[in-house]
């Protein structure tokens, strides 16, 4: 394969318990602690792993979201990726738009294979990839947890409800991961450093003539309701009966 | 509004997914929907006739569809929307693989995860693993693409008698690049997951595969689904079809009993909408017990045998 396409989002790192604005608005992201969204993270660990195994010669990295994206990306170039490129866009980007600009993006680039997390953890969408495989026509394995490169084509293990799932698609492809592909590798302080001189293109959304326009107005963004706190109790014996009470066993 | 729903199938039945699906419906139109099955079996039809909600059944009877393929099945259903307001399909990795595609065909957004419909063109869905309830509205004249959070809805009954239509498969190309091989599926004689009314769940504390065998003893005896964390699947003591939480399934049993799992946001984001939930952990300042109904504070391997044998 000449290239591979990652695509990263930026979203607040799973580790944060988040906040709601007063206003209900949105879940508070200023001050808050930003990371790759850990499945992009391991779909550009997959995509490094298949270009050190001689298979692939370059890895692109693209985002689409504000100025900040930037840290991600040199992060993801600091693990190797080859250069970088940021659909700069301030405001939240629904997963269709992203799709088109991402479709844009493969024109240009004409990557074989592309790689994106199944799901970003902030908006649960799990989405872009699958629109994008529509856009461009590709064949997609979404939630792969096993992933291997043959001469035009890739086998590949998907987590389903029912277990797992093997497909032989074509390339082009298009393949959303799941968390069990692999762990990604720790950034070493001189990668950072390597990582600086490395290539990072910003793209304004216009020159890639793609409409912005939402289709959904988000009205509220508002917490769940909460569960009632419990109780303790000591052992099987009070288990049994307080579940007996509640009819859920005999 | 005309509703399309997108049946699942597996094995040469309709999937439980299905009829939760259909009981969205219900919050969206009083006028039913059509049902499409797609698949290489008219039992299915007939299967599909029964379900509440649903007018017609549109049955599109082709090997090509035998394995249910996202890119092979997308471009058929956005030519069939056409004549729809609406098209969903159950949240399950099935709808989620499909859905997407269907949307982008039909250039319109996705609404991933409906667990509530305030409004014909409102809806609340959740985001960051549930810790959040997003309420958005969709504008007037686009046709509304969406997947059916399961855990919100309850399957609808079976006691209706639809009329079935056998629909062509309309002369578009279809893609070839995609091929089935294979699916491992452990056989299991115990209930689904995502309909079960009793799950009981293990985490990394089992220690291995045999451990877990305790857990099966006391499923069985309680006629219970069997879940599992994330670090316990990724240990390898149980297959990943078993993982329950924001990236395996979201369930809404009766009742859920938690062993030796800590309570991470994620795991707890599968199971919000269980009814009573119980967590034993031996240590009590796991998290687990923050929303647990009932919780006790033991070590498992000595809990269970004695739970057992209270149950008799
Ligand atoms: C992006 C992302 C997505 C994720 N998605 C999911 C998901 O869908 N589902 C999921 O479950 N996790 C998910 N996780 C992982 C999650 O963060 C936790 O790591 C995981 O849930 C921990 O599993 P556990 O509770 O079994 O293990 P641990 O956190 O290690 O907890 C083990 C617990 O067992 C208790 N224990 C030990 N021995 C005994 C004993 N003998 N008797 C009783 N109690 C005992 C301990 O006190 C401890 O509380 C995800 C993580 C990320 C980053």
């Amino acid at each position: 394969m000449e290239k591979i396409l990652v695509c990263l989002k930026r979203v607040v790192d799973y580790n944060v318990k988040i906040r709601i604005k007063p206003d209900e608005t949105d879940v508070v992201t200023e001050g808050v602690k930003m990371s790759i969204n850990p499945f992009d993270e391991i779909a550009l660990e997959e995509a490094l792993r298949i270009k050190e195994s001689g298979q692939a010669n370059e890895v692109i990295i693209v985002s689409v979201g504000p100025e900040d994206c930037q840290q991600q990306l040199r992060t993801g170039l600091a693990m190797g990726a080859d250069r970088a490129i940021l659909v700069e866009h301030s405001e939240n980007t629904e997963p269709l738009t992203v799709a088109k600009l991402l479709h844009q993006i493969v024109q240009q680039e004409q990557p074989e294979l592309i790689l994106l997390g199944k799901q970003a953890i902030d908006d649960d969408c799990n989405q872009t990839g699958q629109m994008l495989a529509e856009l461009c026509s590709y064949s997609q394995a979404t939630y792969a947890s096993k992933l291997s490169v043959g001469s035009n084509s890739l086998e590949v293990t998907r987590e389903v409800d029912q277990g797992l799932e093997t497909l032989e698609i074509d390339l082009p492809a298009i393949v959303t991961v799941d968390l069990r592909l692999n762990d990604p590798r720790y950034v070493k302080l001189p990668d950072i450093m390597k990582a600086k001189k490395k290539s990072l293109d910003v793209i304004n959304p216009n020159d890639l003539k793609i409409s912005m326009d939402p289709f959904f107005k988000v009205i509220s963004v508002t917490a769940p309701p909460p569960r009632e706190s419990g109780i303790k109790l000591s052992d099987a014996g009070e288990l049994f009966d307080a579940l007996k009470a509640k009819g859920l066993v005999d | 509004m005309r509703v399309l729903v997108v049946a699942e199938h597996n094995d040469g039945a309709i999937n439980p997914s299905t009829s939760k699906t259909l009981s969205c419906v219900a919050e969206l139109t009083s006028l039913g929907s059509d049902l499409l099955v797609m698949g290489n079996n008219s039992a299915l039809a007939e299967q599909a006739a029964r379900f509440q909600n649903v007018d017609s059944v549109l049955y599109m009877g082709n090997e090509i569809f035998e394995h249910q393929i996202a890119a092979v099945m997308s471009p058929v259903i956005a030519k069939i929307a056409q004549d729809y307001d609406c098209v969903l399909c159950p949240s399950t990795t099935f709808g989620r693989d499909l859905m997407p595609r269907i949307a982008a065909a039909l250039n319109v957004g996705q609404i991933t995860d409906i667990m509530n419909v305030v409004a014909p063109r409102i809806f609340k869905r959740p985001i960051y693993a549930g810790n959040a309830i997003q309420t958005i509205e969709i504008q007037d004249n686009v046709k509304i693409a969406a997947t059916v959070r399961l855990a919100s809805y309850k399957e609808v009954e079976t006691n209706n008698q639809a009329t079935i239509k056998n629909v062509e498969l309309p002369e578009i190309e279809l893609p070839s690049h995609t091929r089935f091989l294979r699916i491992e599926s452990e056989a299991t004689e115990r209930p689904d997951l995502q309909v079960a009314s009793v799950v009981v769940s293990g985490g990394r504390a089992f220690g291995s595969s045999e451990n877990f065998e305790l857990l099966y003893s006391l499923a069985d005896k309680l006629g219970a689904a069997v879940g599992a964390s994330r670090a316990a699947v990724d240990a390898g003591y149980v297959p990943n079809d078993m993982q329950v939480g924001q990236t395996g399934k979201i369930i809404s049993p009766d009742l859920y009993i938690a062993f030796g799992i800590s309570g991470a946001i994620q795991h707890l984001a599968g199971i919000k909408d269980a009814g009573t939930i119980v967590a034993v952990n031996k240590d009590a300042d796991a998290p687990i017990f923050e929303i647990a109904d009932f919780g006790i504070v033991a070590d498992l391997f000595e809990f269970i045998p004695e739970f057992l044998a209270k149950l008799g």
